[in-house]
């Protein structure tokens, strides 16, 4: 290598380390803030390096009104009945959109497409999710809105099916007699295995983070998803912060520590399946990533 | 005649009927979370009341506009545009040095960990991203005001009442939570570049900047033009997680912080404000479907594999 490369990799090697660390601190001053005592944080602030260390927060979140137990279980079965859900309607659509002689396909194409185009945006929609499908409050709320069937996920998965499954395979299918729902799922599912995984990994990512439908419907704290109860935790500190110190009395605040530990056990699924799965994730995005 | 044609389409259609069956809860999922939405924004020339819905409300022609155009319009528009530009011109330059940097890195382990952690910031909903920001700007706990503005004899700052602050800390966050995914992107079409341009430029004496200059731009351009286009096309929409959870909803912050779809959002709650609401929506929709189909057309024109359509 010469000199002047050398030179490079070592700036590039910088640049990057501090891009790295500009990423990675503000979990690591969340994660720590959660463990660490609540004296501590009225002291001296949250901090990297406090100086008493504790596991009060994660206490104090399980005892609480604060059911983060049973927001968990909530954000689970939605996420994984939600991404079920989607996937099954993305492949739905997207596999005989793929099917290049079908009458009629344009048209279906053209109603997937614009979709992206052109949208009637919130206030329509919450009117009718409301007053025509009375989603206040149901866990119908958390799946259906806006998120169980996304045009870009569909035009991706339609690439996928017309590029990488051979037409011979769906052929031979029909020549023994299968019927095209016996193809599609004995016959082109399988190979398509790879783009089924980042479909539902991106839905999945999608379903665990919204707050949004919360936010819109449901305001029964029984019904909480995490984002919701850390959205309410949120709206509660904000409250507070403009009341008299006698209006304060009486009012559950989560401690210091606690909103910490709470958006940490939020981030950590994603944390935890990531490593894993970041092949598929990072694909995904470079495959739509233009037309996104 | 007619008959026997419509025997013969149905005749092409029969063997798709199965096909046909697949489509049919997606198709109607779509036309109701997608089309009727579309057709309910006329509720923006209406006096909507719950008990009537939307389609019996009394028609009220432009007073919806009327409001919404006297009152806050060019605020929230400026503030909308304003911060989408700001977001296009430095993501788009930050993504892309930060792509060519990892396409020039030597070790393939390297490559991979540096976009791999890139990403996370954006694959962490902004519920908690704005938990992430108030650990460093909460006005009695918050590391700035406790750890870094003493190093420098600064009066800690209440960053949750001080507008002036806040066109840089969002600009910050949405940098922070978008530069990873935009430059795998970017990243994605420089390794797609013929390694052989590079060589042959080796050869001829050529430094990193002249390639970089010469070979790596011109070949992303494509790729630049596009995405930048796209978000032309969505410059009248806003992340409202952004405007709205990372400020913490901050009353005193509105002057800085107020987008459309922030303000489409609160004249929901606060319900006498629907109306506003529901043309502040119309405005947006509609603007926002012109500025596609634009964005497109300037698209196809330039590089018409890259036209979304």
């Amino acid at each position: 290598m010469s000199k002047t490369s050398k030179i490079y990799q070592a700036v590039i090697y910088v640049i990057m380390f501090t891009l790295f660390v500009i990423c990675v601190l503000p979990f690591a001053l969340m994660i720590v803030g959660s463990f660490t005592a609540e004296t501590s944080i009225i002291r001296e602030g949250y901090s990297f390096t406090p100086s008493e260390w504790s596991l009060d927060s994660y206490k104090y979140l399980m005892s609480t009104n604060y059911n983060i137990m049973r927001s968990y279980i909530i954000s689970a079965c939605v996420t994984a009945f939600g991404t079920a859900l989607s996937l099954a309607i993305t492949v739905s659509l997207a596999y005989p959109l793929s099917r290049e002689k079908m009458p009629g396909r344009n048209i279906f194409a053209f109603l997937v497409f614009f979709t992206m185009l052109f949208n009637g945006g919130l206030i329509p929609s919450y009117i009718m999710w409301t007053s025509a499908f009375h989603i206040k409050n149901t866990y119908a709320a958390y799946i259906f809105p806006n998120l169980l069937a996304k045009a870009f996920y569909i035009m991706m998965m339609r690439t996928y099916f017309t590029t990488s499954i051979p037409e011979a395979i769906i052929e031979s299918g029909r020549v023994e007699g299968a019927s095209e729902f016996q193809i599609l799922f004995k016959l082109v599912l399988p190979l398509a295995k790879p783009i089924l995984v980042t479909v539902g990994l991106l839905v999945g990512i999608g379903y665990w983070n919204d707050w949004q439908n919360g936010l819109y419907y449901v305001n029964e704290s029984s019904r909480y998803s995490v984002q919701v109860l850390l959205n309410s935790m949120l709206k509660a500190v904000q409250a507070t912060a403009d009341m008299s110190l006698s209006e304060l009395k009486g009012v559950n605040l989560p401690t210091n520590g606690a909103r910490m530990a709470c958006a940490f056990m939020g981030i950590l699924p994603i944390v935890i399946i990531y490593p894993f799965t970041q092949k598929y994730i990072i694909k995904g995005i470079t495959i739509g990533g233009v037309k996104g | 005649m007619k008959s026997t044609k419509k025997r013969m389409a149905f005749k092409r259609m029969k063997p798709y009927l199965p096909f046909y069956i697949m489509m049919l809860p997606g198709t109607i999922y779509l036309l109701i979370n997608n089309y009727i939405p579309m057709a309910g924004l006329v509720v923006a020339f209406k006096k909507y009341s719950y008990a009537k819905g939307i389609w019996k409300s009394k028609w009220i022609g432009m007073d919806n506009f009327r409001i919404f155009f006297n009152t806050d319009m060019m605020k929230v528009i400026a503030n909308t545009l304003g911060y989408n530009a700001v977001f296009i011109i430095l993501s788009t330059v930050i993504s892309v040095a930060v792509a060519i940097l990892i396409n020039d890195i030597k070790a393939e382990k390297m490559k991979k960990l540096f976009q791999t952690i890139f990403l996370v910031p954006h694959l962490i909903s902004i519920v908690i991203i704005a938990y992430l920001a108030y650990a460093f700007l909460a006005g009695e706990t918050g590391f700035l005001n406790n750890s870094i503005l003493p190093l420098f004899g600064i009066e800690p700052i209440t960053w949750y009442s001080t507008s002036k602050y806040w066109p840089f800390i969002l600009t910050f966050v949405y940098l922070w939570k978008q530069f990873g995914y935009n430059a795998i992107i970017y990243y994605a079409t420089i390794a797609g570049i013929d390694p052989t341009y590079y060589e042959a430029a080796s050869v001829d004496g050529a430094g990193i900047w002249t390639k970089i200059r010469c070979i790596t731009l011109p070949e992303l351009k494509p790729t630049i033009i596009t995405l930048t286009l796209m978000s032309i096309g969505r410059i009248f929409y806003s992340d409202f997680g952004l405007f709205y959870q990372v400020p913490m909803n901050s009353g005193s912050l509105i002057d800085a912080t107020q987008t459309i779809d922030t303000y489409i959002y609160r004249g929901l709650i606060n319900n006498s404000n629907i109306g506003m609401s529901s043309a502040a929506c119309f405005v947006q929709s509609i603007l926002g479907f012109i500025l596609v189909l634009t964005s497109n057309w300037v698209v196809r024109k330039i590089s018409k594999e890259n036209a979304l359509f």
